[in-house]
């Protein structure tokens, strides 16, 4: 008898191997996504939108389609692609710089609106690409090249908590915080990226799925240190859980 | 179609749709907003896309997510709504998109005033977005030529897969003029391999402007060059009012100016006077031969412009040397009256008029 | 039975796997794939029980997982 493959690379993904740091969890999130869209037999017409951060090349390891986005105008570029074709299947990937700082803006209002395509935010409370500046999203007291003392909330204010942010507008929408830092939580965040793209799948709402992730490098952690940090640092200010569902009351 | 008269504003807006354009991203500003209040009515009567964005940088932005998918698609904006768009207007010709900008200028520089300007020219033809490229940009002066030249402008941004720009100032904007709108069917948009919808049975489209390898970035640079150097080279448009003969003074604007400048010259022509106007329609790519050979049956140049001088430089670099280049501008809304560009140009004849030069810099002694 | 592949040339020796494997035969290699790391290898086959874990833990899709044995499956994946 032929052995059957029970896990293998999703049609989603090219074969490039990522520029990812080794134990950037931005690997398992692309994957994630990839195989949600297999699964819902999305790939052909899906329209992804790249950000600008750590991500910015994702293009190379996604299979299909893609535009290169300004930083944190990724939303705008998906409002216009999902206005222009409501039939595509439109995602954008951002980063906490991209989403959660320059694009706020976009963000809100692609969400108030109602905007029928799928965010995915990847949050590691830092700046990767441009080498570990403090984010809007970098933890109290945590040390970065623009923080060098630790984050100081009299300074700077506290960090943003965009998913519940974003649940508290009317529009309905889907928005859940999950985490890859753990096997178990893979495994529920992978449930949450398929469900997001369910929904737009059915053309039902705007999808947020935060996404906590690691940035071994500039934590100036190993990677397994990285994962251990998420569970103590970032879980407790970020807590994981569905914050809003389409079903939800008006 | 029998001549309609319509606000500019509103007509500008109608010819987009003429043109097949069924997606349309804005952000009010004074003293364009009526286009934007013209298609929340229309676009939904054609079955389009009308949505009202939450700034300039996020309607910009959409205009690109929009045209990667292949749809004709336009914004209307005014010089502070503009400058925010330089960013996305830069990564859309990085990215090599057909995207049409209507700008009806306002005073400036920063928030200045709601009264029309021609304060914009740098912005459109030398600059606005950083990186090597550049917007085929109009200079309608009636708003039947706006309407034209919005139409033209679906079409050579298709052709060239680059953003145009129409330059119009609130006069354009503001004021009501007959306009026809063509009966016989615009041409069909052309097919469009590479728009971003969906990879099936292709490779991977994808719309993008970083290149981190310098020579793939180079290739970029140098197709986009190509592109210009063949709009310098057939998209060249410029009217010559009677400067085909031998001219005293040869006064050179555009837009609305160039109108104001023609009942000025009427006025001293029919004393006799020999004075000719040569009116660019297309600011970039500026009609350098035509200014330099009209430049050689004119004694002397007069640039007229809303604003304190910025295609005058063009003018003073196109023209022949040794031909002296004066300038007349007025700012902040004032529009001159024709009585006033009358008296310029008597100055100029009279020999009362300093040219408009860059003082020499100081020998360093040796 | 079930079998890890571990491709050595994809994997950064991020160690992701190791800590996942819940029946920890999975470990470092003292050489050196092309990019320099130790990559990741099964250190005993025989024990692989096929629940994916450490191919669902690797950022770097290096790991694929074959069996052809009768398999529960225990979470949704």
């Amino acid at each position: 008898m032929t052995a059957a493959t029970i896990f293998g690379t999703p049609a989603s993904l090219t074969d490039k191997i990522t520029h990812y740091c080794p134990g950037c969890t931005h690997g398992i999130i692309h994957r994630l996504v990839a195989e949600s869209l297999d699964e819902l037999g999305l790939r052909e017409t899906t329209v992804g939108i790249a950000p600008v951060g750590c991500a910015v090349l994702c293009y190379h390891y996604f299979a299909c389609d893609f535009q290169e986005a300004p930083h944190g105008r990724a939303p705008a570029l998906a409002t216009g692609t999902k206005r222009a074709r409501p039939d595509l299947t439109v995602f954008t990937y951002q980063g906490d710089g991209d989403l959660a700082s320059i694009g706020t803006a976009e963000l809100i209002h692609a969400a108030n609106r109602g905007e029928k395509f799928t965010i995915i935010f990847v949050n590691n409370a830092i700046y990767g690409m441009t080498g570990g500046q403090m984010a809007p999203t970098t933890m109290p007291g945590q040390v970065t090249s623009t923080s060098p003392m630790g984050r100081d909330v009299e300074l700077v204010g506290y960090p943003l908590r965009v998913a519940e942010m974003v649940a508290t507008l009317r529009t309905p929408s889907y928005v859940e915080r999950v985490s890859v830092h753990t096997p178990r939580q893979i495994i529920n965040a992978k449930r949450a990226v398929r469900q997001a793209f369910e929904y737009q799948k059915a053309g039902r709402c705007f999808s947020l799925v935060e996404v906590l992730s690691t940035c071994p490098t500039n934590w100036g952690l190993t990677p397994l240190e990285s994962l251990k940090w998420v569970e103590d640092t970032m879980l407790p200010y970020y807590p994981l859980g569905l914050k809003k569902s389409p079903d939800d009351e008006v | 179609m029998a001549k309609k008269l319509m606000k500019g504003n509103e007509a500008i807006g109608e010819a987009a749709i003429q043109a097949g354009c069924r997606h349309y991203f804005a952000y009010p500003i004074t003293p364009q907003t009526e286009v934007a209040e013209y298609l929340a009515r229309r676009m939904p009567e054609v079955g389009g896309v009308f949505l009202q964005a939450e700034s300039e940088v996020a309607a910009s932005n959409m205009l690109f997510g929009a045209s990667s998918t292949g749809v004709r698609t336009f914004t209307s904006s005014s010089s502070p709504g503009i400058s925010l768009m330089a960013e996305s207007i830069s990564y859309i010709a990085g990215a090599q998109l057909p995207v049409v900008y209507i700008n009806i200028m306002r005073g400036g520089p920063g928030l200045g005033g709601i009264l029309p300007a021609q304060s914009d020219y740098f912005q459109a033809t030398k600059g606005g977005g950083h990186g090597d490229y550049h917007l085929l940009v109009f200079g309608p002066s009636t708003v039947q030529e706006a309407v034209d030249h919005v139409i033209l402008a679906f079409e050579l941004a298709d052709k060239y897969r680059n953003p145009v720009m129409v330059l119009g100032d609130g006069m354009i904007g503001q004021m009501m003029e007959p306009v026809e709108f063509p009966t016989d069917g615009i041409p069909p948009a052309p097919p469009k391999p590479w728009a971003t919808v969906g990879m099936k049975g292709r490779p991977q489209n994808l719309i993008r402007s970083l290149y981190l390898n310098a020579d793939e970035l180079e290739r970029n640079n140098i197709e986009l060059r190509a592109k210009y150097d063949a709009m310098e080279r057939d998209e060249v448009r410029f009217e010559s009012y009677h400067a085909d003969e031998a001219m005293d003074v040869m006064v050179v604007a555009y837009g609305t100016m160039a109108r104001i400048a023609k009942t000025a010259i009427d006025g001293l022509r029919g004393s006799g006077k020999r004075v000719g106007l040569l009116r660019p329609i297309t600011l970039y790519p500026f009609p350098r031969q035509a200014v330099r050979d009209a430049s050689d049956r004119a004694k002397a140049v007069l640039v007229i412009e809303l604003s304190t001088g910025q295609m005058v430089e063009d003018v003073q670099w196109a023209a022949r040397e040794g031909v002296p280049v004066h300038f007349f501008g007025k700012t902040g809304g004032n529009i001159p009256a024709p009585e006033d560009i009358s008296d310029e140009i008597t100055k100029v004849l009279d020999g009362k008029a300093v040219p408009r030069g860059l003082a020499p810099l100081p020998l360093e002694a040796s | 039975m079930p079998k890890v592949l571990i491709e050595p040339d994809r994997c950064k020796g991020c160690e992701l796997c190791n800590a996942a494997c819940p029946q920890q035969i999975l470990s470092m290699s003292k050489e050196i794939n092309l990019k320099g790391y130790f990559f990741a290898r099964v250190v005993d086959q025989t024990r692989c029980i096929g629940c994916r874990l450490c191919a669902i833990s690797c950022p770097d899709v290096a790991i694929a997982v074959r069996t052809h044995a009768v398999r529960y499956n225990l979470f949704e994946y």
